[in-house]
């Protein structure tokens, strides 16, 4: 038979039946839907998750450190600059790895700690640089009040917790003015690598505060609970443990940094960039490696879920087979008509696959409209939930379109697999005993 | 419709010592046994019987919806004992129509769609199959009932639908199997003059299984007559119609 002439032959038959075709349909559909619902929010949980770890700008950056280690010295000699000392994070170094394939920006982790004076009063703290591209990285979402407004402001934002040290009500912070003390660096004159340290002071203004702190527990920016722009960072030339270490190294005159951080175009670029950098004799580290265990995680973890939901399918399909099975029962004459008017048994037996697979697909449609309609309601219920904690709203659940195409697809194959043992039984049917059959 | 000119005579079907058996427990029943029979084209053959003579389980043997537990049957230069299930399948989708008893037609479409049926199992051009079903139902005088139900129908307008269905594929065989013995005698003698006249008209070979001997002796143009799974008697009636 003909595609078409099977189709409608198909569907004339689901809809003789069509309250008890209907209710197994629901059955799929239901499987379907716990599927679909399971694996969405699998779906929803790793795209926050990677999201925001990709907002934070960890995956796509490369941490470089020269060769040398405060505790053991030089690391190895690949590292070595023609002199045999380790090559140090200088200016000229910044500029090279600027130049490297893919590299959008390359800015040092200026960290130091201060003292801040707020109604005459003195609260020790780190104070950390951020480029203005951390604007970017998801950690300032949600924040009180603005960003940086340039790389060269006098301003601060302060991290919540710091900021409930100055002030129960931290809203009442923003526009007013701090001062922060620090130990500058001044090179002495005569050359000799070693150098001066002046206390100085300088007025910030309070434009913010963030919940988080930006990419928190990992290089510079770790505990930097008062934050400047990276521009003012630099002109203060405060001195940073590396300048203890320089120095009694003898030297350089010009100041370095303790680490460089570069930020790749992808994440695809950072395997390639981290060895070009480790091959210009530095030290390279990257969180690529972490990324792709929560890859692992989240797979492991959809397959759960859908290992659970499939049991609902598993049960759905018991019902097709149930049904294909009164139906040939019921139809057991109309297969006999059938067969002595031409029907070989594999004209039966597509027929009946047909069914089911019709019932399948059908089902799988219904069920991923309402493990979609069950996805909305998760994100819904999760974000009333968080806006009453006046945490910012999130998608728990996302049904992306290979999870669509994927589910009917399953829908589809689960019920033929359902109907096979049906549609053989069928195709089996003697004609003589088929068409004297009441 | 094709007709078989009436000058070519050549056998539509040929039995060579035809038996079917069933065992049911440790008792084998002798449904038909030992049956030789030849059928020429463009015959009307009335296979007479009482119930349970085997003229019925003849009948499905030489349309091909069983199989012979010993013997031959040859129809359309094939040995039907020896076709693959698919290729029995091909045989009574091209070669033979079949009318019943309970008419079989199915409920849920309508006559346009029951008569259309062969012609999707035998994959028609959907172009053709329109013509085709008005040419066959047109021959039973049912062309204004094309969108009527079976539940609609009288008994008489079902087998004549039954009819159509059987002759819309152009089969060289015709098998009725009990044709009037669900209708009135007056209903059973217009359903007879019809097939006479498509015996007539199209030259078909006529094979009508039924225990009606008047009904037998009046339209056929030959009498087998089965007892017990044998052919008791076979012989060409002189006063049969044409």
């Amino acid at each position: 038979m003909k595609l078409r002439d099977l189709t409608e032959l198909a569907v004339r038959n689901l809809r003789e039946s069509v309250l008890r075709n209907s209710l197994t349909t629901l059955g799929v559909a239901v499987g379907v839907a716990s599927l679909v619902a399971m694996l969405s929010l699998g779906v929803g949980l790793q795209q926050l998750a990677t999201s925001r770890l990709s907002k934070s700008g960890l995956f796509d950056t490369v941490f470089v450190t020269p060769k040398f280690n405060m505790r053991s010295g030089p690391q190895s000699q690949a590292g070595a600059a023609p002199d045999g000392e380790p090559r140090l994070l200088d200016e000229t170094t910044r500029q090279e790895l600027t130049k490297l394939p893919n590299v959008i920006e390359v800015f040092p982790q200026i960290r130091f700690p201060t003292e801040v004076r707020f109604d005459s009063k003195p609260y020790p703290t780190v104070v950390a640089g951020m480029p203005q591209s951390s604007r970017l990285s998801g950690s300032f979402d949600g924040m009180v009040g603005n960003f940086f407004s340039g790389e060269s402001a006098d301003e601060a934002i302060l991290q919540i917790e710091f900021a409930k040290d100055l002030s129960k009500d931290t809203n009442s912070l923003i526009g007013k003015t701090l001062a922060i003390r620090y130990a500058e660096r001044q090179p002495l004159a005569d050359s000799s690598g070693g150098f001066s340290i002046i206390p100085k002071e300088r007025q910030l203004k309070i434009i913010g505060i963030v919940e988080t702190e930006p990419a928190s527990g990992f290089g510079g920016f770790g505990n930097g609970r008062l934050l400047i722009p990276l521009g003012v960072a630099q002109s203060l030339r405060a001195t940073q443990i590396n300048d203890l270490r320089d120095a009694v190294r003898g030297g350089p005159a010009k100041p370095t940094y303790p680490s460089l951080t570069v930020r790749a175009k992808s994440t695809s670029d950072v395997d390639a960039i981290e060895a070009a950098v480790k091959k210009m004799g530095f030290g390279a580290f990257s969180l690529l490696d972490a990324s792709k265990s929560l890859k692992i995680f989240f797979g492991v973890f959809d397959l759960i879920l859908g290992l659970f939901a499939s049991l609902a399918l598993a049960v759905a399909t018991l019902g097709i087979v149930n049904t294909l099975v009164m139906a040939i029962l019921e139809r057991r004459r109309e297969i006999g008509v059938l067969k002595a008017l031409g029907a070989s048994d594999g004209d039966v037996k597509t027929l009946f696959f047909f069914e089911a697979g019709v019932m399948g697909f059908l089902g799988g449609i219904g069920g991923v409209l309402f493990g979609w309609l069950i996805g909305r309601g998760l994100n819904l219920a999760t974000n009333i939930y968080l806006k009453r904690r006046d945490l910012p709203s999130i998608e728990v659940s996302s049904v992306p379109a290979w999870l669509v195409f994927v589910a009917i697809t399953f829908a589809v194959v689960i019920s033929l697999v359902a109907g096979f043992y049906p549609a053989s039984r069928a195709a089996k049917l003697n004609p003589v005993e088929a068409l004297r059959y009441e | 419709m094709t007709a078989t000119p009436a000058s070519t005579i050549q056998n539509a079907i040929q039995l060579d010592h035809v038996s079917r058996h069933y065992t049911l427990a440790t008792t084998t029943i002798r449904a038909v046994d030992d049956v030789s029979l030849t059928i020429r084209t463009g015959e009307f053959v009335a296979l007479l019987g009482s119930s349970g003579s085997g003229k019925s389980t003849l009948l499905n043997l030489m349309a091909g919806l069983d199989r012979p537990t010993s013997g031959a049957i040859r129809a359309d230069g094939k040995n039907l004992a020896e076709l693959s299930s698919l290729e029995l399948a091909r045989y009574r989708r091209n070669t033979i129509g079949m009318v019943f008893q309970s008419f079989n037609l199915l409920p849920r479409m309508t006559l346009a769609e029951n008569v259309e049926l062969p012609l999707r199992l035998a994959e028609v051009d959907h172009a053709e199959r329109d013509a085709r079903v008005a040419e066959a139902l047109q021959r039973v005088r049912l062309d204004k009932r094309t969108r009527h139900r079976p539940s609609e129908l009288s008994g008489g307008e079902q087998q004549r639908t039954a009819i159509a269905r059987a002759l819309v594929n152009r089969p060289k065989i015709l098998f009725a199997d009990e044709p009037t013995g669900n209708l009135d005698s007056a209903t059973g003698e217009t359903i007879m003059n019809l097939l006479l006249e498509i015996q007539s008209g199209l030259g078909m070979t006529i094979i009508m299984v039924t225990h009606e001997r008047p009904l037998a002796e009046k339209y056929a143009t030959r009498l087998a007559i089965m007892g017990d799974g044998k052919l008791l008697s076979d012989g060409t009636l002189s006063g049969a119609k044409q």
